[in-house]
């Protein structure tokens, strides 16, 4: 192995990426990356359902407030954000922990990062499942009404599955999204991937080697996040004929 | 109510109890009448024939039965229980119709049947999950159910693998697992290829003969005459006509029967 990486000459970026170096921080800004992106798709997907229910059958009042929050989240581009609500979060919280007497707050940079993209992503999620419950052939629900299951069981049994097939592949992009928004959280200084590689890259002057193994990382990312989300779209339209195949 | 007293004051009335009763049901989207006063009762063991050209408001009445759709105004009694209505007719006490939904099964003209679950997951979903049957027992009687309409062996199939004929038995297999007190079929054939139509029908004739009480809206005149034992003919939001099947088609008293029935003859 090394004999080969010495022959293709080689050997000096295998160096500098080996575990003990600078490739160990560059494996551990994107585990803090994945962490992120993790906890934000998770939040995103949570606030997104929410939101998505209340603008659809939400009163007045509730559409209102979530037209305003999907249009501004939606509006402002994301590193202006990421800046506005990670700096206006930690103040907001050391404002209230000196209200209550206590001290300045060492902001958490994970919970930070998981809260600012969450919140990004919920505004896109809302759309991506309003969309889907959309879709749902209203017979479906109908059924279920006229069957007397109460309203929470029908959005657990009925509605969630049959929009599935709909969502997967709008969240499996937000997905995406955020496993690379986290890079912008280089900004309010994260120690996530693309902050490793900076720094590894300027400590040592070997940037094209730094950056095409940030990017290559990035792209495994992307192609493991296919493959899984290829199998959770087949679970998803379980029961539904293939589209090419044209069965029935 | 006191039926031998009932039975007395009114010596023709029917003496068995009563499983709907519809009083003076009103129904307007938006300032289109659809229905505009219709009464209606249904005893326990009849099938009530429902006919009448489109837009007669045939499938809105029977779908204000299960408050599916809201009625503007009038009075709907299930089993001798008045259901709650708010000034503007809709229900007043959720619980109340979610009860009385779980006793009248709905087969829709378009199955509407669960797409993402299997034939025996959309027959056993009410019972687990809303009569809270135990999951063995409710399988069980799956089962048997779906032997009954003709899809023993299709248990672990989805919808959207079979026939039209066989998603609307599925359908009824669905609406019968509830046990249901009385059942309410919106043109259940309507949306079927013709040959398909008669193994739905086959089924739904069985259900008749085992004397359950349903309301069946439908435009296979000649199916209605043979199954129904009482007929009612629904003309733009009112009732025209109602009586036995034999005096409705045999000797229609209304000109517009007359030329509703030389029309889809």
């Amino acid at each position: 192995m090394t004999g080969l990486l010495e022959l293709l000459g080689l050997g000096a970026s295998a160096e500098l990426l080996s575990l003990s170096g600078w490739g160990g921080n560059l494996l551990r800004g994107l585990a803090n990356s994945l962490q992120i992106a993790f906890g934000a798709f998770g939040l995103g997907l949570v606030i997104g359902l929410f939101g998505a229910y209340g603008k659809l059958y939400g009163g007045k009042v509730t559409r209102d407030l979530l037209a305003i929050y999907t249009t501004v989240i939606r509006a402002v581009p994301e590193l202006v954000l990421i800046l506005i609500l990670y700096y206006v979060g930690s103040d907001i919280i050391n404002k209230i922990s000196a209200a209550m007497g206590g001290g300045r707050v060492e902001i958490n940079g994970v919970a930070a990062g998981i809260w600012v993209l969450g919140v990004v992503q919920g505004a896109y999620a809302t759309e991506v499942l309003r969309g889907a419950i959309k879709a749902v052939p209203t017979g479906q629900i109908e059924a279920a009404k006229s069957y007397g299951m109460p309203a929470f069981m029908i959005m657990r049994r009925v509605t969630i599955p049959a929009m599935m097939s709909f969502a997967v592949p709008g969240l499996a992009n937000l997905w995406l999204i955020a496993t690379k928004d986290t890079a912008l959280l280089a900004v309010v200084g994260f120690n996530e991937l693309t902050l490793e590689t900076r720094q590894a890259a300027s400590s040592t002057r070997a940037y094209f080697t730094f950056f095409l193994a940030a990017g290559f990382l990035y792209l495994m990312v992307t192609l493991c996040s296919g493959a899984v989300f290829a199998r959770v779209e087949k679970w998803a339209r379980r029961g539904q004929p293939s589209l090419k195949g044209g069965a029935r | 109510m006191d039926t031998a007293a009932a039975a007395a004051s009114a010596p023709e009335a029917d003496t068995r109890r009563e499983a709907i009763r519809v009083e003076d049901l009103h129904k307007s989207f938006g300032n289109l009448e659809v229905l505009k006063g219709v009464d209606l009762t249904a005893h326990q063991g009849d099938v009530v024939a429902i006919i009448g050209g489109s837009g007669s408001g045939k499938s809105t009445m029977l779908r204000c039965i299960n408050f599916l759709e809201t009625p503007s105004s009038g009075k709907i009694v299930i089993g001798g229980e008045e259901v709650a209505m708010r000034s503007d007719g809709s229900p007043a006490n959720q619980k109340q119709i979610e009860r009385i939904r779980t006793k009248l099964a709905m087969v829709f003209q378009q199955f509407n049947l669960w797409t993402h679950r299997t034939l025996l997951e959309n027959v056993i979903e009410v019972p687990v999950h809303v009569l809270k049957v135990p999951k063995a027992e409710a399988v069980a009687r799956a089962h048997e159910l779906l032997n009954r309409v003709g899809l023993g062996g299709k248990e672990g199939t989805y919808p959207a693998y079979l026939s039209g004929g066989q998603q609307q038995r599925a359908a009824i297999a669905r609406a019968l697992a509830v046990d249901p007190s009385a059942m309410l079929f919106d043109e259940p054939t309507s949306a079927l290829d013709p040959e398909l139509v008669g193994e739905v029908l086959t089924v739904i004739r069985d259900l008749a003969a085992e004397g359950r009480t349903m309301l069946l809206v439908t435009h296979e005149m000649k199916f209605a005459r043979e199954v129904a034992n009482h007929v009612v003919y629904l003309y733009q939001g009112r009732i025209e006509e109602q009586g036995p099947p034999a005096e409705v088609f045999g000797n229609p008293q209304s000109d517009r029967l007359k030329q509703f029935l030389s029309s889809v003859a």
